[in-house]
C-alpha cells in the first residue's frame, strides 16, 4: 500500500449470481466488476468511463461497501476497508460518502430536506440542534435557501434541486472521499453545469476527493485529473484527462472519444467508430472482451486478458498492440 | 380520479408545508362521502360502546307472550326477535360483539403481519422463504373455509372466532407488507442511510416503516368489512358467539325461520351488518385516495 494513496483497490471482483427456476438454482453469473486495481491520491479527482452495463455503479457501490466484494482488496486512508470492524466501518463511513444518479428514488418522501441531510448527523449522535445548525448551513452553501427549503418535501423540489440536497446530504459527515455515481446524468444540461461547477467549489473549499462515474465523456473530462476506462467490468485504460483526449491508445477508449458529441468541427466523427452492443456480461468473450468488436483484433486476444502495461508514465493500456510482444505498434487514430 | 377532486396540499396557502400525515388528514377532510361514511361510523362504534347505559331493555329477557312483534310496537321500537327479546336491545349490544369480531382480527393481522412481512422482506434470502412460503399454505384456503376449519377445530367462542379470523388475515398483510418492503429497501435513500453508517433498525424505523405503512394500512382497512361478515358468517353457522349472547349474524341465524312470520325484524340485523361494512368500505375507499400523494 502506497502512503500517497488515499483510495486503493486491488483485484476487486464482483459476480451476481443469476437464479432461475423452482430451486433458485444459479444458473449464470453476471460478472459484473473483473479484477479492478484503482489508486486515488488525496485532493484528486478520478473520473470512471464506461457505456451503461460495464460496473460502473457496482464498484462505487463495492468501494462503499454496500455490496460485499467476492474478492480483492479495498483500503482506505490506510485501512483495509474489508476487515475493520463494524464499529471500526461505521466510523470510516464519515469519511466516505455517496451520491446517487437518480434524485427522485435518492430521497426519502417523508422526510423534510433538513431532516434528510441531518439524518447522518443523528446516526452518529449528533445533538439535534448541532445537527440542524450544520445542515442549515451547508444547505445554504449548496445553494439552497435553508429557511426557503428546509421543511420543504423531496416532491416539492427540481431534479437538480434534489442532487443539491443529495450533495448536502453526503458532505455533512465532512467525508474525505466523495463517491459521485452518475450525479448530473438525470439532469438537464443546463443545469448540469450548474451542478458541475458547484461539486469543483465544494471540492476546493473542503480538499476533498472526487471518484467522478459517469459515461459522458464531455463531463468526464471536464472534472477529472485522471480518467479510468471501463469495458466489461474491466478496466482497459488509465491516465490522466489530457493523456486519454490526447493520446489515448486502448482501441476502445479512441472509439469512445471518436463517439462523443463534440463542438469542436475538427473531432466530430464521419462514420461510427464502433457498432453493436457490448457483448453480454454474462458470458464475456474469452481474453480480451472487447476483442468481438475490436478492429484490430488479433488471435492472441482471444487466449488471455491482457495485462496492464505502462505507454507512459501513469498512463496503462490493456491491449496487446501495446507492450514488448509486438513491439508497441500504434494503430492509427 | 381523486387527484383531481382533491387539491395535492394545501402548503401553498399556508406558507409552511404540511407533514404528510397532516396533509392526509387535510385531504380526508375535504372529501364529503368519507366523512359521512366516517361519521356513521362513529355513531354506530359509540352506540355500541354506551349500549349498557342506552339499550332500553335486558337484551337477553325475552317474553312469551310478545314474541315477534312488529317494527313500531309502544316500548319495542324495532319490535322484538322469535323469544320476545326487544331487537334495538339486542342489535346495540350485538354491535359490540360484531365490531370486536371484525376488527380485532384486522388490528392483530396489521401488527404481526406488518413485523413478519418487514423481516421477510428486509431479510431476504432463507428468512423470507421460510416465512413466505408458510404464509402460501395459510393463503392456499379460501378465506371463508380456513376461518371454518380453524373455528370448527377450535370450537365455537369469541377468543376462537377472533384467532381464526387473525389466522385467516395475517397472511394477506403480511405479503403486501413483504412486496412493499422489497420495493423501498431497494430505493437508493435506504443504500444512502446505509452508507452513512446508520444501524438496520434506525433505517427500519426511520426509512422503511415510514414508507410502507401507508399502503399496508390501506389494504388493512379493506378487510375490516370482509373480517366483519367473516365472523358475522361464523356465528350464523353456530361457531362464533354462542347464544344467549346478542351477535349481528347470530341473530341472522336465529331468527331466519320466522322471516314468513315476519320479514321486516328478521332483516334488522343483515342490514345492520351491510351498513357497518358499507361503511368500513367507503372510509377505506376515501383513505386511500387521500394517501395518493405524489411523492
Amino acid at each position: 500500500m502506497s502512503a500517497a494513496s488515499l483510495l486503493q483497490t486491488r483485484g476487486l471482483q464482483k459476480h451476481f449470481p443469476l437464479r432461475a427456476g423452482v430451486l433458485r438454482r444459479t444458473q449464470a453469473w453476471v460478472r459484473a466488476v473483473d479484477d479492478v486495481s484503482l489508486d486515488v491520491k488525496p485532493g484528486e479527482t478520478l473520473g470512471i468511463v464506461g457505456e451503461s452495463g460495464c460496473g460502473k455503479s457496482t464498484l462505487a457501490r463495492l468501494i462503499l461497501r454496500l455490496v460485499e466484494p467476492d474478492a480483492g482488496s479495498i483500503w482506505f486512508d490506510g485501512e483495509d476497508v474489508l476487515r475493520v470492524l463494524p464499529s471500526r466501518l461505521k466510523r470510516l463511513r464519515r469519511d466516505m460518502q455517496l451520491v446517487f444518479q437518480d434524485p427522485y428514488a435518492s430521497l426519502n418522501p417523508r422526510l423534510t430536506i433538513e431532516d434528510a441531510v441531518a439524518f447522518s448527523l443523528l446516526v452518529h449522535g449528533a445533538r439535534r440542534a448541532d445537527a440542524r445548525d450544520k445542515t442549515r448551513a451547508l444547505l445554504g452553501r449548496v445553494g439552497l435557501d435553508p429557511h426557503l427549503y428546509g421543511r420543504r418535501y423531496p416532491h416539492e423540489l427540481s431534479g437538480g434541486q434534489r442532487q443539491r440536497v443529495n450533495i448536502a446530504r453526503a458532505l455533512v459527515l465532512d467525508p474525505k472521499l466523495l463517491v459521485l455515481d452518475e450525479p448530473v446524468s438525470a439532469l438537464d444540461k443546463s443545469v448540469q453545469a450548474q451542478v458541475l461547477n458547484l461539486l469543483l467549489e465544494l471540492k476546493a473549499d473542503r480538499a476533498l476527493t472526487y471518484v467522478f462515474i459517469s459515461h459522458d465523456l464531455n463531463v468526464i473530462e471536464y472534472v477529472s485529473d485522471r480518467v479510468l476506462v471501463m469495458y466489461l467490468g474491466q478496466v482497459v485504460e488509465s491516465g490522466t484527462a489530457d493523456a486519454l483526449a490526447e493520446a489515448s491508445k486502448h482501441p476502445y477508449t479512441q472509439a469512445l472519444f471518436a463517439s462523443a458529441p463534440s463542438m469542436d468541427p475538427d473531432r466530430r466523427m464521419e462514420r461510427p467508430p464502433i457498432t453493436g452492443d457490448p457483448p453480454n456480461p454474462i458470458n464475456p468473450p474469452s481474453g480480451c472482451r472487447f476483442r468481438t468488436r475490436c478492429a484490430f483484433a488479433m488471435p492472441q486476444c482471444a487466449e488471455a486478458v491482457p495485462p496492464a502495461v505502462a505507454v507512459a508514465a501513469g498512463h496503462h493500456v490493456a491491449c496487446y498492440l501495446y507492450g514488448e510482444a509486438t513491439g508497441g505498434a500504434l494503430p492509427p487514430r | 380520479m381523486s387527484v383531481i377532486a382533491l387539491p395535492q396540499s394545501p402548503s401553498t396557502v399556508a406558507g409552511a408545508p404540511m407533514s404528510y400525515w397532516r396533509t392526509v388528514a387535510w385531504r380526508l377532510s375535504q372529501d364529503r362521502a368519507t366523512l359521512v361514511a366516517g361519521t356513521l361510523l362513529l355513531l354506530i362504534a359509540l352506540s355500541a360502546l354506551a349500549a349498557p347505559w342506552i339499550a332500553p331493555h335486558d337484551p337477553s329477557a325475552g317474553a312469551i307472550r310478545l314474541r315477534l312483534a312488529p317494527v313500531g310496537t309502544p316500548s319495542h321500537v324495532l319490535g322484538t326477535d322469535e323469544q320476545g327479546r326487544d331487537m334495538l336491545s339486542r342489535l346495540l349490544w350485538g354491535g359490540r360483539m360484531t365490531l370486536i369480531a371484525g376488527l380485532t382480527p384486522v388490528v392483530v393481522a396489521f401488527v404481526v403481519g406488518t413485523v413478519l412481512g418487514v423481516i421477510a422482506g428486509y431479510a431476504g434470502g432463507l428468512m423470507n422463504t421460510l416465512i413466505m412460503r408458510t404464509m402460501d399454505i395459510f393463503y392456499a384456503f379460501p378465506a371463508v373455509l380456513l376461518a371454518i376449519a380453524v373455528s370448527g377445530a377450535l370450537g365455537p367462542g369469541l377468543l376462537n372466532t377472533l384467532i381464526s379470523l387473525s389466522i385467516v388475515f395475517v397472511p394477506r398483510v403480511v405479503r403486501v407488507a413483504e412486496s412493499a418492503t422489497v420495493q423501498v429497501k431497494g430505493l437508493e435513500y435506504v443504500a444512502a442511510a446505509k452508507a452513512s453508517g446508520a444501524s438496520v433498525w434506525q433505517i427500519l424505523r426511520h426509512h422503511l416503516l415510514a414508507n410502507i405503512l401507508g399502503p399496508v394500512l390501506v389494504f388493512a382497512s379493506t378487510q375490516v368489512s370482509l373480517s366483519i361478515i367473516l365472523a358475522a358468517g361464523l356465528s350464523f353457522l353456530g361457531l362464533g358467539v354462542t347464544p344467549p349472547a346478542a351477535e349481528w349474524g347470530l341473530m341472522l341465524n336465529t331468527l331466519r325461520q320466522s322471516i314468513y312470520v315476519n320479514a321486516v325484524v328478521p332483516a334488522l340485523p343483515g342490514l345492520a351488518i351491510f351498513v357497518t361494512s358499507m361503511a368500513f368500505n367507503l372510509v377505506s375507499d376515501g383513505l386511500r385516495d387521500a394517501m395518493e400523494i405524489r411523492t
